[in-house]
């Protein structure tokens, strides 16, 4: 943690930016995405619970109504696929063995 | 790696090794597949393992299994906003062996379970996942597809221990009514702090542990809170309802991020630098969300079955995993060496499942889950507790003390409770927990 960033106020993270958060994480990231999302079904999801509910952050609204997605830090929690209820927005997998997230101290 | 195996186990977590192990021993020929680059790589939980479990399956298995700490003190702490009630106990002999929980890494602790399968005889093949089942023409599981080449694998039985989204039971139709409200998802980070600052902080000597469960921390998303104590970390995190969460709005990181900023919280947080940030789903609905557990050829064991057990004050699945995986070892060499490893011959595994603390536990805190997730127990009782504990504990000179029935009363008013409704849960608390 940056010691030297005071906390801003209402800010809860001791000046950690999410980016610095998720960079605590070990990520050997896959050459094929596991999880993949049609923005094109997503433009009629009214929730987009995906983008608030996601532990790593990793849905985005575009401004065309849809979201942009990317897998590269994703946990493989299984977060998203159960709280999504727009059927065939999503389609979820394990990233091939050997990659995707490495916890070591959790 | 093997074409073919009496047992292939997918998933090398705390069921699926302990599954391997008593099958190894038996002498059947096991191949255990992670799809992580070594056991527990996939893995988090809040941080404690229940150990009596092992006293069998590894007699004396405390002098070589990989803890942080030993959990000498439980607390469990209420709270609302601002307020926080603590009820702590320090247990009897809990500093000895053959001790009543520790902290560990599951990076350590896993690796450390899968590592006996290995030494017992089972063939451990990691950085492989398991991407499907492989069938005969009468549907009935003869093995798995692997994501290497050539990476079928054939066995007279599958075990699946492939964690809390198995895809493996979904694919074998064992989930007949999955639902999201069956599920929670778990937060957390670990934060270092020095040794001594860390002991000092927490009143802790040598290797002991205090672990803190929390209730009523969660800005009003059913779930709860918790923090463990490591050698020189701590692990401070969030366990929240799916469809709560759905429903909020709320990221969890914040959820997290209010909880450490509690009164009550801040203090034992403060300085702390993360290390590790993580996050994974937990089965809870208990009962009421487990799959059915046998299919032709395949069994399921652990967080894939369903059996963690999440009621409140126990958050325990690693010790029901091992314990599911180990009955489902045992079914394996009885429908192995009989020849028959069809669904019926299979039964076995529920029937010993229903014997031992497994089902035993699930059988009996059966809807716990739902009084704990509640609205009263979330949000209503938290209040009412801290509220009669402030006015217990504040003088009120030179007013006289109003007394206990006084101060239920008023809070209970405050709080709009109805003593009916108190009552009921009463009842209810009392016959599933009593
Ligand atoms: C936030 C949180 C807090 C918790 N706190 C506690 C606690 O304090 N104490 C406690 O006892 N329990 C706790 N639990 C529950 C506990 O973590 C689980 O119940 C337990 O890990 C279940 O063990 P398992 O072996 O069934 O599954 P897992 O531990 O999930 O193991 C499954 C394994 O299978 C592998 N796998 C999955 N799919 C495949 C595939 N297709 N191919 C190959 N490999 C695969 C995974 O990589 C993983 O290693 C907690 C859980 C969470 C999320
Ligand atoms: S992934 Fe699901 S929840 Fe997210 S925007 Fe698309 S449809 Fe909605
Ligand atoms: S699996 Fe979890 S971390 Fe990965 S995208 Fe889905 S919600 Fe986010």
């Amino acid at each position: 943690m940056n010691q030297d960033v005071a906390p801003l106020p209402g800010s809860h993270y001791d000046g950690l930016s999410f980016e610095d958060r998720m960079a605590t994480v070990e990520f050997r990231v896959a050459a094929r995405p596991h999880i993949t999302v049609d923005s094109d079904v997503c433009r009629s999801c009214t929730t987009k619970a995906c983008v608030h509910a996601c532990p790593a952050q990793l849905f985005v609204p575009t401004s065309d109504g849809g979201v942009l997605f990317n897998y590269e830090q994703c946990f493989e929690c299984g977060t998203c696929y159960m709280v999504c209820n727009t059927e065939g927005a999503l389609t979820w997998s394990y990233p091939e063995g050997g990659h995707g997230v490495v916890f070591r101290r959790s | 790696m093997a074409e073919s195996a009496d047992v292939v186990v997918a998933g090398a977590g705390p069921a699926g090794a302990a599954a391997a192990l008593v099958a190894a021993r038996a002498g059947l020929r096991v191949v255990l597949v992670e799809r992580g680059p070594f056991p527990g790589s996939k893995n988090m939980y809040g941080g404690v393992i229940y150990p009596r479990v092992l006293d069998t399956l590894l007699p004396r298995w405390w002098e070589e299994v990989p803890v942080q700490r030993w959990v000498t003190r439980r607390a469990t702490m209420v709270m609302t906003g601002t307020k926080a009630l603590t009820v702590e106990f320090r247990g009897e002999d809990w500093d000895a062996p053959p001790y009543n929980g520790a902290t560990a890494y599951r990076a350590d602790f896993d690796s450390w379970l899968a590592g006996k399968a290995a030494d017992a005889g089972a063939e451990l093949v990691c950085s492989t996942t398991v991407t499907g089942l492989l069938r005969d023409g009468t549907g009935r599981v003869t093995g798995v597809r692997t994501d290497r080449p050539d990476g079928d694998i054939r066995a007279s039985l599958v075990i699946a221990g492939d964690g809390v989204n198995s895809f493996l039971a979904k694919e074998a139709g064992l989930y007949e009514d999955w639902s999201v409200t069956h599920f929670t998802v778990g937060v957390k980070e670990v934060l270092a702090l020095p040794r001594e600052v860390l002991e000092d902080r927490f009143n802790l000597t040598g290797d002991e542990g205090l672990d803190i469960e929390i209730l009523g921390g969660t800005q009003g998303i059913p779930g709860g809170g918790f923090l463990y104590t490591n050698l020189d970390t701590i692990a401070v995190g969030v366990v929240l309802s799916l469809a709560g969460l759905r429903d909020s709005g709320k990221r969890p990181e914040d959820i997290i991020a209010a909880l450490k900023d509690h009164p009550a919280i801040a203090p034992l947080v403060r300085g702390g630098e993360l290390k590790e940030y993580s996050a994974h789903t937990i089965p809870e609905g208990g009962m009421d969300g487990m799959p059915h557990l046998a299919a032709d050829g395949m069994l399921v064991a652990g967080d894939a079955a369903h059996l963690c057990l999440a009621s409140g004050i126990w958050l325990e699945g690693v010790n029901f995993a091992i314990g599911s995986g180990a009955l489902a070892g045992e079914t394996a060499i009885e429908a192995i060496g009989s020849g028959d490893t069809s669904a019926a011959a299979l039964s076995g595994y529920r029937r010993r499942l229903e014997n031992s603390f497994v089902l035993a536990n699930h059988r009996k805190l059966r809807g716990a889950h739902k009084l704990i997730l509640g609205k009263r127990a979330q949000t209503v009782y938290p209040e009412l507790a801290c509220g009669i504990a402030q006015r217990v504990f504040t003088v009120t000179d030179p007013q006289p003390k109003a007394g206990l029935r006084r101060w239920v009363h008023d809070e209970r008013k405050r709080g709009g409770v109805r003593l009916r409704d108190i009552v009921k849960d009463g009842w209810v608390g009392w016959r599933t927990f009593g």
